[in-house]
C-alpha cells in the first residue's frame, strides 16, 4: 500500500508498505530515519518512543496502516538547525549517555514529560520513564539529565 | 493481507460479516506483539483506530458507557471518580506508551485470564455491548469469559463499549508484579463495595483459566460488614475474606509464579483491598 503522512513536519509518501508492518519498521526501514530503536518489539523497552498525533506511543505497536493521514515526531526532529534540543544537551552534560541505545527513546519521553510537567517530582520522572528500559542501568543519570532539563526548560520559559 | 481502516462503525461492521476471520485492532499493543513475532498472520487486518465514536466515553445517570478505544490513560484522567477500581487498574498497565494506545475494547478482545481490566468489570458487573450487522448485544461480564484467550463473541461481531456502574461505594485493585511497571499480573484483585444495596463484588485476575468471582468471599463481606455504623474491618475479616478469595481461584504453575504463591498473595491482596475498599466507603459516605 502507499502511505502518506507527516514525519517531523514534512509531508512523506512512502510506497510499497505492508500494512501489518510496524511504524517503527516505516521510520527505520523505509525512510531511513534510525533515531528510534529496535529492540523488543513488544512494547516492553521504550527505545522506539516517539509521537503519533501529540501522543506518546511506541512505534514497534502501531501498524503502518494506522498511521495514514497521522502525524509523527521522531527524536530527529528535536532538533533546531544549530542546536540540540533542550533536552537532549541535558542528557549530554549530565552524561546520561552510556552504550546509547536507549537514549533517543528516553529523550523522546522527556520530553513528553516535561511538555505535560514542567517541575516533576522524582516519582513522577521515575512513572514517565518506566516504560523505557537502559540495559547498562545508568538511571540515576537519566534522572539528572531530566532534572536538568526541567531546570533549564524552566528557565527559558519554554515547553 | 488486506488492511481496512474504516472510518465508520457501520462500515466496520459490514467488513466483519464479509471478513469473519479479519483480526481487529485499535491500539495496537497486543496484536501488534502477535504481528512482530509471527505469532499470528491474519489474512485481514480490521483497524478500528479511525472510528471516533469508540474512542469516547458518556454518562448515562448510574452509570457510565466506555467505548472500547478510550486509552487507559483517560479512563484514570477522567474517569477516576465514577470508576475507582477501573481507573487503579488502569494506571498498573504496561506504561505510559502502553496506556496512551491500548484501552478495555482490546483487554476483553484478547480475553487473557491476566488483564488488568477484567477484575475490576467484573467486581462492578459491567456489561460487554458488541456489535454485528445483525444487531447489538449486551454479554454480561460473568458469562463474557470462556476460557484462555477465548470469549463469548461470535466472528462476526465487535465489542464496542462496556456499560460500568458508577462506584456506589469504595473500590479497590491491587496486582502482584515483579516491579512497578511493564507488570502481566502474576495474580491481581478488584473490589467494588455496593453500599446501596449492602453487596460486595469481586474479580480475581491471572490466577484461573478466566478472570473470576470469588462468590463465597462476596457474600461473606456482605453479611459481615458492619453497614449500619460502618466499623472498620477486623484483622479477622481480612483474613476470613483472603482465604475464601484464594479459595475460589484456579491457579496454575507457570513462568510467572507458582499456584501455591498465586493463592498466598491472593488471601493478602484481597484482604488488604477489602479493609482499603470498607475505609474509602465510609470516606465517601461522610462526604
Amino acid at each position: 500500500m502507499r502511505l502518506t503522512c507527516t514525519v517531523n513536519g514534512k509531508v512523506e509518501t512512502i510506497d510499497d508498505v505492508w500494512p501489518g508492518e510496524s511504524l517503527l519498521y516505516v521510520l527505520r526501514e523505509r525512510m531511513g530515519l534510525p533515531g528510534a530503536k529496535n529492540a523488543c518489539e513488544q512494547g516492553e523497552c521504550g527505545s522506539c518512543s516517539v509521537h503519533l498525533d501529540e501522543i506518546l506511543v511506541c512505534a514497534c505497536l502501531v501498524a503502518a496502516g494506522q498511521v495514514e493521514g497521522a502525524e509523527i515526531k521522531t527524536v530527529e526532529g528535536l532538533a533546531g538547525a544549530t542546536d540540540l534540543h533542550p533536552v537532549q544537551q541535558a542528557y549530554l552534560d549530565a552524561g546520561a549517555v552510556q552504550c546509547g541505545f536507549c537514549t533517543p527513546g528516553l529523550i523522546v519521553a522527556t520530553v513528553d514529560l516535561l511538555e505535560k510537567n514542567a517541575d516533576p517530582s522524582d516519582s513522577e520522572i521515575r512513572e514517565a520513564l518506566a516504560g523505557n528500559l537502559c540495559r547498562c542501568t545508568g538511571y540515576s543519570k537519566i534522572l539528572d539529565a531530566v532534572r536538568l532539563a526541567a531546570v533549564r526548560l524552566e528557565g527559558a520559559g519554554k515547553h | 493481507m488486506e488492511f481496512f481502516r474504516p472510518a465508520t462503525l457501520i462500515d466496520a461492521l459490514a467488513l466483519k460479516s464479509t471478513h469473519p476471520t479479519a483480526l481487529c485492532i485499535n491500539g495496537g499493543t497486543d496484536v501488534m506483539v502477535e504481528l512482530n513475532f509471527d505469532r499470528k498472520r491474519p489474512e485481514t487486518l480490521l483497524d478500528l483506530s479511525a472510528i471516533s465514536e469508540l474512542s469516547e466515553w458518556s454518562d448515562h445517570g448510574d452509570s457510565i458507557l466506555l467505548g472500547a478505544g478510550v486509552p487507559y490513560t483517560r479512563i484514570y484522567q477522567e474517569l477516576a471518580e465514577e470508576l475507582p477500581g477501573l481507573a487503579m487498574a488502569s494506571r498498573t498497565v504496561g506504561s505510559l506508551q502502553i496506556r496512551n494506545k491500548g484501552g478495555v475494547g482490546g483487554n476483553l478482545g484478547s480475553a487473557s485470564p491476566a488483564g488488568d481490566a477484567h477484575p475490576p468489570l467484573l467486581a462492578s458487573g459491567a456489561a460487554v455491548n458488541v456489535a454485528s450487522v445483525n444487531g447489538t448485544r449486551a454479554i454480561d461480564i460473568n458469562e463474557f469469559f470462556l476460557g484462555p484467550k477465548k470469549n463469548a463473541m461470535n466472528p462476526e461481531e465487535i465489542i464496542t463499549s462496556v456499560l460500568i456502574p458508577k462506584a456506589r461505594g469504595g473500590q479497590q485493585y491491587s496486582k502482584i508484579g515483579t516491579r512497578n511497571a511493564m507488570v502481566i499480573a502474576v495474580c491481581s484483585f478488584g473490589i467494588a463495595i455496593d453500599a446501596n444495596n449492602k453487596s460486595v463484588g469481586t474479580g480475581i485476575g491471572s490466577a484461573g483459566p478466566t478472570p473470576l468471582r470469588a462468590h463465597e468471599a462476596e457474600s461473606y463481606a456482605a453479611t459481615h460488614l458492619d453497614w449500619v455504623n460502618g466499623s472498620a474491618v477486623t484483622p479477622e475479616m481480612m483474613k476470613e475474606f483472603g482465604a475464601l478469595v484464594a479459595a475460589a481461584s484456579r491457579p496454575i504453575d507457570d513462568v510467572r509464579g507458582t499456584a501455591a504463591y498465586r493463592r498466598h498473595s491472593l488471601a493478602v491482596i484481597s484482604g488488604r483491598c477489602l479493609k482499603w475498599a470498607w475505609t474509602s466507603t465510609q470516606d465517601m459516605r461522610s462526604k
